[in-house]
């Protein structure tokens, strides 16, 4: 295995990470276990993922961040083993990853996907796809997710940081060892993002591992142990939020986090 | 138009008077055509939702073939289950020819594709929303299946009703394996067909308003349940 | 998935199961294919009751044209045969497939036509005269073109009058390719002359301005026939009962009965059981 000094440009140390601004890879143990491998993806031969080479800090909540088109939520679907890499691998514990390792990860997308059905019916719906019948874990991860008074109404009614939050526990349900949130409070009011980051806070601190893209630079700050950055289908760099925010070292990186790149990226998620 | 308000008052008489033959031959219109109804959504269903979730070679050429099949014409059913079922036929044993369930076979043939076709479309429009969540959970096929086939029940009600609307209106399959034999295998259909050749089109018209009266009820039915279902986000 | 197979194997065998039963239980009732117009005009549903109730025999009848009656009895698709086309009749006995040919009764095939008359055929008794008449007029005549008793006797009159209306088919010629109800409604709907037998006409209630045209030609005569299909062709025959229905109706009762049949206080059916024929 050839081990590439991808993370090179990492400034200091200094972040809340215990191996942010480590810029090669170490040993396995003090990596999650999922890792991508030259991870490539094209689509009508244009090279969307280049390349990928790839680990997580083992706890903590990663963010993904990078322009719009720059490949963030392909790669969170190529991690997640929802679509075939065309070249590279995506590993874990540097073994393939199985279906029965994909059962133990989640993710949430940015429009939740609901059963037309209740919200504990929603719940136990996943919870019998892994064989687990016990009723009332529905009713506690509807009780984590603040839904507890509304665990009968039919799912699709609920407001739409209601359905997020349900999404958000319907993931949390399956106790993941990794969990992937696409843009989750994308389309959220405030209020709802907050409750959404409260709870995958918590989530964190009960020992789940998190990988999410978001655009919104505040919540990335407010959350992130680690930041990843992508342009282009590469990484350019990943280190600690800290050190992101304060000396981001590529001219992507800087440019998305000035002010006037966050109104043209406003702009793009519109006309997305 | 004289002959048409004729008709009318003569179907309501039937209807008032609750006319013991014709309740025979509207029930077993109704028992005919809801068992094809009820076994073609049995075989059509599955066989829709497992084309609409899966890629497989030859898939496209199904599809065609499916929506293709929904075209079948009742005669030629009925032609090919009366040489499944006659005597001298390699099912003849079973002694079915001119029963009700030979009507029901020939029915359930006529209707299934259209069960598979219709619902193959209305779960794949579904699993098109789904389909990245239920990759993500990693659900087997049959789960999607099911899943599928549950969250879409107010959509396939419709899709059933579509089945159910042709079997009960068509004449050419029952007629050639149930014989229209009075007491045992007449239903409207061919009672309609039978006053026709009779010349007696103001029995006939009649009949036929009372056949639509029941498929307006229970159509009316199913509407109202599907309104209860859109209203609860389910359809 | 599986499951619902499964469930739908069950289903199926319960239902073909329940009908096997069905089949077997009713010993006692025989499938009689017959002719349309002995069903269209009523006959059955006056006769069937009379004959249960002394016989405890119950009939099941498929009215179906002469042509498909016997190809289904062929098929072993029926117990008896009820048919009128003694030419085909008697073939289908002397083929093996029936046991023995009983004359039944009688009635005549008449033309009917519109009170316009195109051709000029009304109240002629030649019926190979009308028929040269209506084909050289070139009016329209509605043939049932089904292999039906009728449609055969038709031809055969055609035939003696020396006429192939084959030629004029498309033209003045219709041939329905259906039954004679259909026949008529078709006939009546596009003013052409129509064959058929009395008692359809008669019980046919669709008639418009329609009146016999030519009747009363010995040629016009018109037998039915009954036969028991032949259990060494066809081992599911329920012989018994089929006999004591056969024995039913050319017995003195049932012979009364038929000839006691009416509508609009005509008699539709002569009972000629064991007579020589006309």
């Amino acid at each position: 295995m050839l081990e590439r000094p991808l993370h090179l440009k990492m400034s200091g140390a200094g972040g809340r990470s215990a191996d942010a601004g480590v810029s090669t890879r170490v040993s396995d143990a003090s990596r999650h276990p999922l890792e991508a491998r030259a991870l490539s993806y094209a689509a009508d031969g244009k090279l969307l993922i280049d390349s990928i080479d790839l680990s997580f800090a083992p706890e903590g909540i990663s963010v993904m961040m990078g322009y719009n088109g720059a490949g963030k939520s392909l790669l969170l679907r190529l991690l997640h083993g929802m679509i075939e890499p065309s070249s590279g691998r995506v590993l874990w514990s540097g073994e393939p990853v199985t279906e029965e390792v994909r059962r133990q990860q989640a993710m949430v997308f940015q429009k939740p996907v609901l059963l037309r059905r209740t919200v504990l019916a929603n719940i136990e719906f996943v919870l019998k796809s892994r064989g687990l019948k016990d009723p009332q874990q529905a009713r506690r991860v509807i009780e984590r997710v603040g839904l507890s008074d509304l665990a009968n109404r039919p799912a699709r009614l609920l407001s739409g940081g209601e359905q997020q939050r349900l999404a958000l526990g319907r993931a949390l349900a399956l106790n993941p060892r990794i969990l992937f949130l696409d843009e989750a409070t994308a389309s959220l009011d405030p209020a709802s993002m907050l409750a959404i980051e409260e709870i995958v806070r918590q989530a964190r601190d009960s020992g789940h591992k998190i990988v999410m893209v978001t655009h919104n630079i505040g919540q990335a700050k407010r959350l992130a142990d680690e930041i990843i950055f992508i342009h282009d289908g590469r990484i350019t760099e990943q280190g600690s939020a800290d050190a992101f925010f304060e000396n981001p070292a590529s001219r992507e990186a800087q440019a998305y986090r000035d002010g006037v790149i966050l109104t043209h990226e406003n702009t793009g998620e519109l006309n997305a | 138009m004289q002959d048409f308000a004729q008709s009318f008052s003569l179907a309501l008489m039937h209807i008032v008077t609750l006319d013991p033959d014709l309740i025979e031959i509207v029930g077993l219109s109704l028992q005919v055509s809801l068992s094809a109804t009820v076994i073609s959504c049995l075989i059509g269903l599955p066989v829709g939702a497992f084309v609409a979730v899966t890629r497989f070679p030859g898939r496209s050429a199904l599809i065609v073939c499916m929506n293709a099949l929904m075209g079948l014409p009742p005669v030629v059913v009925g032609l090919f289950v009366y040489l499944q079922l006659s005597r001298a036929g390699p099912l003849g044993f079973l002694g079915l020819l001119y029963t009700p369930t030979a009507m029901i076979i020939a029915q359930s043939i006529l209707i299934t594709p259209i069960a598979g076709a219709l619902s193959r479309q209305v779960l794949e429009d579904l699993h098109k929303e789904y389909r990245e969540q239920f990759s993500s959970l990693v659900l087997s096929t049959a789960a999607q299946i099911r899943a599928l086939i549950w969250d879409g029940r107010y959509s396939l009600i419709t899709v059933a009703l579509a089945a159910f609307g042709r079997s009960v209106a068509e004449v050419g399959a029952v007629i050639i394996v149930g014989g229209n034999i009075d007491h045992l295998t007449r239903v409207m259909t061919t009672a309609i067909a039978l006053e026709t050749s009779k010349g007696d089109l103001t029995l006939a018209m009649s009949l036929g308003l009372i056949l639509l009266f029941i498929a307006l009820g229970i159509n009316a039915l199913v509407s109202t349940f599907r309104l209860t279902a859109s209203r609860y986000g389910y359809a | 998935m599986r499951n619902s197979i499964n469930r739908l194997g069950v289903f199926l065998a319960v239902g073909l199961g329940l009908s096997i039963v069905n089949a077997m239980a009713e010993d006692t009732s025989i499938l009689v294919q017959s002719t349309t117009s002995t069903a269209n005009s009523g006959l059955y549903h006056y006769m069937l009751p009379k004959l249960d109730g002394e016989t405890g025999i119950k009939v099941n009848v498929v009215a179906v044209g002469t042509g498909q009656a016997i190809k289904n009895a062929m098929n072993c698709d029926a117990d008896v045969l009820l048919v009128h086309a003694k030419p085909a009749e008697e073939k289908f006995v002397l083929d093996g497939y029936g046991v023995k040919r009983y004359d039944l009764m009688y009635n005549d095939f008449v033309i009917v036509g519109p009170e316009s008359d195109p051709a000029g055929v009304s109240g002629m008794g030649d019926v190979k005269a009308a028929l040269t008449k209506i084909a050289e007029s070139g009016s329209a005549f509605a043939s049932r073109g089904d292999d039906s008793g009728t449609h055969k006797k038709e031809k055969s009159l055609w035939a003696a009058a020396n006429i192939d209306p084959e030629e004029g088919s498309g033209g003045w010629y219709k041939s329905t390719g259906s039954g004679m109800g259909a026949t008529l409604n078709t006939g009546i709907g596009m003013g052409a002359y129509v064959m058929t037998d009395r008692a359809t006409w008669i019980s046919f209630k669709n008639k418009s301005d329609y009146k016999i045209a030519v009747e009363g030609d010995k040629a016009l005569f018109n037998q039915y026939g009954v036969i028991l299909v032949n259990s060494e062709k066809c081992p599911d025959v329920k012989v018994e009962a089929g006999n004591t229905f056969i024995n039913w109706l050319i017995s003195e009762q049932g012979q009364e009965v038929i000839g006691s049949y009416k509508v609009d206080d005509q008699q539709l059916f002569f009972p000629n059981a064991g007579q020589e024929n006309m």
